[in-house]
């Protein structure tokens, strides 16, 4: 198992090789949506009337979508935990409620979606809205991507030895979804709440 | 076959890219005769080939073909040639071997990256075939002429974005196997100190690509939007939908990633002309630990000076003087480079073998290509040259001079280590030389035509009074660049006839002392079967006190008693 | 033939953009000569030969960092600084140092796809008046006298561009840039694009007349009685 082997050693920079692959990964997220978010910063700033967010949004059911997101790091969280622990069952229980929660919060994101196109909001009926569309879409987009990781990791979690692997990539597939997770609350708060 | 083609073998995936690269170059430079042709005797037919090319207006450029010509240069020869060549090959091939590793970090996602790129060309490709033609905004697609369907129709446009975000991804990928291993798979002794330069200038060019690209990922898909999903994020007045967005937003966005460019292409190219000066100079690389400085203050520095290729969009004038300032700050760890580089030659003892040849060219093309530079720092006089051939010639002595003569510096040294046979080393002199020559009759002429104010971009000089009398010079260019563009003919044959025809290489015909050298050429499969142990830096040539031979291999038991670190 | 490095200067500020050139040129000409010296020296005298050693070192001795660092301070001051400074120069007397714009001709550009559209606020002093004077491609101002040049693009980006005045300003669409500039020799010179536009960016040429302050004015009223100019487009003067 030689993959294993290189991805788990630790070395000089004291952390698994995994790991690190994985922060490398996000940094390179966190400057897209660096890219995205201030763009909507500046279009804002440089925009005569910007409509209210409370009249446009539903920003009830957005709330909603943010705690759907807070759970499923939180049963991340336990999902490593289990992990950590060896209890081979409560972490694919936790990965599968993960996934739900995820996949919740695509639904409702989906719904709120074709509510608002059917009222005349859509991508294309203001800058509000063409911002809006393009942020959360692209998050959508990486929500479900995490999405499929998770499920992924719920097959290979199936084989009787929790290799120690499989528990490496729990915690890096955790530090994808936090940050998607931690995306979705700026998002909400700079779309939503100012 | 399928075991080859997906192989997740780091070295097969770097000639994978090699070879990719060397067909886009080939492409690219093709596309240069076509433009030059255009400019020296604007909408006359060209020979041979012009009926087949542009069959409805008698084998001549159309003014709507000439701009696809020079986008799709630009943006294939630094996407599709030079990243694919430096980054691609020379990182993918070096780094398991330098750090003494047996393979990448994450190898399966090494052989995802070579194929996204593989479709990207494919969309390039496509993007010539398609209604409306290739894209024919700029390599750099500044909105909103790339953002509005309105003026740019066509479905090229679009194949163009997505061949990049394809690309860009491919990058990426790449980037996250080249800081990982660097950092996590370097054998035991092998201390950042004793890295090779060349791996040094492909870890900070990952580094750069990490931060930066993203941020033009994230614009081209906001141009995508404009075209196609009916927003305006970079239209603005009468072409804009409704209330518009701002355009020049592109252009911050672009330039915050264009300019760490510059330098993604270029460090891999400063790291290997450290290398390969030492190498030939048979003297231990000077100021190492200045260089490795020097490279990271360019890569923070590299970030916040962009605004430099926008002084005339109506800036700030503080912000301007700020651009200036930072700018111009550049040339300290640059002029350092070159210190270094010329103390490692001063009482060295040079063998002019053609990597060498090539990594000297570098010194002498790179000190043309930074100088001019500054020029385009010193924002009053930018103005004036902004949008012309000054600027064109600045990039093409730093692009297609110094980055170009690193990626030959790169392939006739690795040659025999990639393919365990020689490259004609008559041939490639000839190649130094005839390339040396023409480059810079090219680019020296071409920044002297810019100087007095010959536009970039536009296909017929002749419309305007004042570039009538420098048309002679356009045609002089005409026949110098096609003088440059065939030496590399031989080039390609050197290269490909070498292939099976060149003398078989030993494991280490260049005397070289970093750990690659240690293994045969080709090398196993695997590289290394137990990790070796490295005892002293790359760098250790003219060794006092050696007995036999004037160097030491990384891996040299002697390193500890002779006090060498 | 050419003669000179630069086509003819018929301006006031256009002196400092040249001298700033020279300038930079003399520096980065000294150094470019001393590092191309230095290589070829280093490439005779230290070539292999028998009997010849290289020597061993790798610069990192207290002598050698001393150096290094002398060095780096030397380029910061001897030509980083120096041209920062002469480009703070050059830049206070050129684009620092703006028209009253109660005195100055005012004049509105909006480019297009591929023309100049030029406007004049004509006798009334406002623009978008019945009193304008709009021209193509056609721009005429006095000698001696400052011009103020608004722009602003009709479609994508183009770039107004007056090599004989070595001025350049991009005219983006949804804002109003703008630049002065004080003809200095009567004639016809050449205004250029200089920001790829489209396919017709090439042939995007519109014509500067310099003319004595009468002729001019003799002109603008010959304009005025050509016909109604174009309202469609135009701006309120901003500062």
């Amino acid at each position: 198992m030689e993959r294993a082997a290189i991805q788990s050693i630790e070395t000089p920079a004291g952390i698994p090789t995994g790991k690190l692959g994985m922060w490398v990964f996000l940094v390179s997220e966190i400057m897209f949506f660096t890219g995205l978010i201030g763009s909507y910063i500046v279009l804002r700033l440089g925009s005569a009337g910007w409509p209210r967010p409370g009249e446009t949004l539903n920003t009830g059911l957005l709330a909603v979508n943010t705690l759907v997101l807070i759970t499923s790091s939180l049963t991340m969280v336990l999902a490593l935990n289990a992990a950590q622990q060896g209890r081979q069952v409560s972490l694919r229980r936790f990965l599968l409620v993960t996934a739900l929660l995820g996949l919740t919060f695509l639904g409702i994101k989906g719904y709120d979606y074709a509510h608002m196109w059917h009222r005349g909001f859509t991508i294309a009926s203001s800058l509000f809205g063409s911002c809006y569309y393009l942020l959360t879409g692209f998050h959508a987009l990486h929500v479900f991507s995490g999405v499929i990781v998770i499920l992924v990791l719920f097959k290979a979690s199936a084989s009787p030895a929790l290799s120690q692997m499989t528990v490496g990539r729990v915690e890096y597939s955790g530090l994808y979804w936090h940050f998607i997770d931690i995306v979705w609350v700026i998002l909400f708060a700079i779309l939503c709440l100012v | 076959m399928f075991k080859y083609l997906f192989s997740t073998n780091h070295k097969v995936i770097a000639l994978q890219y090699l070879f990719t690269g060397i067909f886009w170059l080939a492409f690219g430079g093709i596309l240069v005769l076509l433009i030059r042709w255009q400019l020296a005797y604007p909408w006359q037919p060209i020979p041979l080939i012009g009926k087949f090319l542009f069959p409805e207006s008698g084998g001549a450029v159309t003014p709507e073909a000439y701009p696809m010509l020079f986008t799709m240069h630009g943006g294939i020869m630094v996407f599709f040639a030079i990243t694919p060549i430096l980054l691609g090959a020379l990182g993918n091939y070096t780094i398991p071997l330098e750090v003494g590793a047996r393979d990448m970090a994450f190898p399966r996602l090494n052989m995802l990256s070579y194929w996204l790129l593989f479709l990207g060309s494919i969309l390039m490709i496509v993007s010539f075939f398609v209604p409306g033609g290739a894209a024919g905004s700029g390599w750099t697609i500044y909105a909103p002429l790339s953002s509005s369907t309105e003026v740019s129709p066509g479905l090229g446009q679009d194949l163009f974005i997505l061949g990049l975000a394809l690309d860009a991804v491919s990058i990426l990928m790449g980037g996250i196997n080249y800081i990982t291993t660097i950092i996590q798979l370097r054998a035991p002794g092998l201390t950042l100190r004793r890295l090779p330069l060349t791996q040094w200038g492909l870890f900070f060019s990952a580094i750069l690509n990490t931060l930066w690209l993203p941020i033009v990922a994230a614009a081209l898909f906001m141009v995508l939007c404009d075209r196609r999903l009916g927003t305006a994020f970079f239209v603005a007045g009468p072409l804009a939908p409704r209330e518009g967005g701002q355009v020049l937003l592109y252009q911050h966005l672009f330039w915050g990633f264009g300019h760490p460019e510059v330098y993604i292409l270029i460090f891999p190219v400063w790291g290997l002309v450290g290398d390969l000066l030492s190498v030939f100079s048979r003297k231990p690389a000077f100021g190492y630990k200045a260089t490795v400085l020097s490279m990271l203050t360019i890569t923070i520095l590299s970030g916040i000076v962009w605004g430099h290729h926008m002084f005339t969009s109506g800036m700030n004038p503080l912000v301007g003087k700020a651009f200036v300032f930072l700018t111009i700050s550049i040339s300290v760890p640059t002029a350092i480079f070159f210190f270094n580089w010329l103390a490692t030659l001063r009482r060295g003892s040079i063998r002019l073998t053609v990597p060498m040849l090539f990594a000297l060219g570098v010194v002498f093309v790179f000190a043309v290509g930074g100088l001019t530079g500054l020029f385009l720092a010193l924002r009053t006089f930018d103005v004036y040259v902004h949008g012309t051939y000054f600027v064109v010639g600045h990039f093409h002595y730093t692009l297609a001079a110094s980055v170009l003569f690193g990626a030959f510096a790169f392939i006739y040294f690795w040659f025999p280590k990639m393919f365990g046979r020689q490259m004609n080393e008559r041939m490639g002199r000839w190649h130094f030389g005839l390339s040396f020559v023409s480059l810079n009759m090219v680019f020296s002429v071409m920044m002297f035509v810019g100087l007095h104010g010959h536009m970039r971009r536009i296909a017929d000089a002749t419309a305007y009074e004042f570039l009538k009398p420098i048309q002679p010079l356009n045609v002089f260019l005409g026949w110098a660049v096609l003088g440059m563009v065939a030496s590399q003919l031989l080039f390609f044959y050197n290269f490909f006839r070498s292939l099976r025809g060149g003398t078989p290489a030993p494991a280490n015909p260049w005397e070289a002392g970093s750990l690659v050298w240690t293994v045969s050429s080709p090398p196993p499969w695997h590289n290394y079967e137990t990790p070796p142990v490295v005892t002293c830096g790359p760098h250790e040539y003219s060794v006092p006190r050696l007995k036999g031979k004037d160097w030491l291999a990384q891996t040299d038991v002697r390193a500890a008693t002779l006090g060498k670190s | 033939m050419l003669t000179s490095w630069f086509p003819p200067d018929v301006s006031t500020t256009g002196f400092w953009v040249d001298r700033l050139f020279f300038i930079a040129l003399s520096l980065t000409g000294a150094a470019f000569l001393l590092v191309a010296g230095i290589l070829v020296w280093c490439l005779l005298r230290y070539r292999e030969r028998p009997g010849h050693q290289a020597s061993y070192t790798h610069g990192d001795s207290p002598l050698a960092r001393w150096l290094t660092i002398g060095f780096a301070v030397f380029i910061f001051f001897a030509i980083d600084l120096n041209l920062a400074f002469h480009d703070h120069k050059a830049w206070g007397r050129t684009w620092g140092s703006p028209p009253d714009p109660k005195e100055a001709l005012r004049i509105q550009i909006m480019p297009e796809q591929f023309a100049w559209n030029i406007r004049y606020a004509g006798p009334d002093g406002v623009f978008r008046t019945a009193d304008d004077v709009t021209t193509l491609n056609q721009l005429y101002v006095p000698v001696h006298r400052p011009v103020i040049v608004q722009l602003s693009s009709k479609d994508v980006i183009h770039s107004f561009f007056l090599p004989n005045l070595r001025i350049k300003m991009d005219a983006v669409p949804g804002l109003v840039t703008s630049l002065y500039f004080q003809a200095t020799k009567p004639g016809t010179y050449d205004i250029a694009c200089a920001e790829h536009c489209g396919f017709g960016h090439y042939r995007m040429r519109g014509l500067l007349t310099v003319e004595p302050e009468e002729e001019f004015e003799t002109w603008l009223k010959a304009q005025a009685k050509e016909g109604p100019p174009d309202l469609s487009w135009g701006w309120d003067w901003n500062v």
